[in-house]
């Protein structure tokens, strides 16, 4: 099969080049990286931990990560992980044999979204520009992720650091959601 | 804007969710066996009362699952929500009674 890795660029990269700098409200497109869908039962969850390296987080919303690996709780048997592009191989052969027999599925979808962070004092206020949730610190502590809305566009958001998060947006979803985000911090610009 | 308590996810705001129809409507195990009138009013019949309504909803934007819950249809005030395929909570007001 063709190597489409090389071919990858960002869907928003003219965007990103002309985008203003901000201490307050920083926005940045994140590198490529390898994302699977995954959805089992709990002995095939637990058969997936064991490949992953970390148990798969239980609790409603909330990410578990080790190194560059991370897992995201998207539903009661569902979680998007995330891990460099160069461990992709690798890993789903792994989980390939370790899930074999059990019901589950694993699907890669890294194509399918962008990542972006938006980062500084002013980040959540910038998100909230297009997002109902309330994002004070008590209710959208650091390690927690979702998917929700941002404007008109489904995007899966996570909490990293007190003034950092990261979305992930559909590649088609992309330019609007920067633009979106672009639109919101122009006063911290 | 109306906050929806999804069972997994904890309350979140309501453009997060799509409505699904009336709860606990059980599909016939073997519907060639039903006469024309009985599989129409499974197909059609619903129960519309004023007042609390059990019904699906999905937090389609968050979670992704299924649930049920019991709305006031006249004020829109949701009594409870509840994971699918479980009863209706015990002690709630029945179908069609004011939720407070
Ligand atoms: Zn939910």
């Amino acid at each position: 099969m063709a190597d489409l890795s090389t071919m990858r660029t960002p869907a928003i990269e003219a965007l990103v080049t002309a985008s203003p700098a901000s201490h307050l409200a920083a926005l940045t497109a994140l590198p490529p990286r390898t994302r699977f869908s995954f959805r089992g039962r709990p002995a095939a969850v637990t058969a997936f931990g064991t490949v992953l390296g970390f148990d798969l987080p239980q609790v409603a919303c909330r990410f578990a990560e080790d190194g560059a690996r991370r897992a995201l709780w998207l539903g009661p048997d569902e979680w998007l992980v995330t891990l460099p592009d160069r461990e992709a191989t690798a890993f789903a052969g792994a989980a390939a044999t370790a899930l074999a027999g059990l019901p589950s599925s694993l699907v890669d979808v890294s194509q399918r979204s962008l990542a972006l962070a938006v980062s500084g004092p002013m980040a959540a206020r910038i998100i909230n520009a297009g997002c109902p949730l309330d994002l004070s610190p008590d209710a959208f502590p650091v390690g927690m992720c979702t998917r929700t809305l941002l404007g008109k566009a489904e995007i899966v958001l996570s909490r990293t650091d007190e003034a950092r998060f990261e979305i992930d947006v559909w590649r088609s979803f992309a330019d609007y959601v920067w633009r979106l985000l672009e639109e919101a911090r122009r006063e911290f610009v | 804007m109306l906050i929806i308590a999804c069972p997994y996810c904890g309350p979140r705001p309501e453009l997060e969710f799509r409505y699904g129809g009336e709860a606990h409507v059980a599909r016939p195990v073997d519907p060639s066996t039903l006469s024309d009138e009985d599989w129409g009013a499974f197909l059609y019949q619903r129960a519309n009362p004023r007042g609390l309504h059990a019904e699906r909803w999905r937090h389609v934007h968050g979670c992704g699952r299924f649930f049920n819950a019991l709305r006031d249809t006249t004020t829109d005030f949701f009594a409870a929500t509840y994971e699918t395929g479980t009863p209706r909570p015990a002690g709630t007001p029945a179908d069609g009674e004011t939720s407070r």
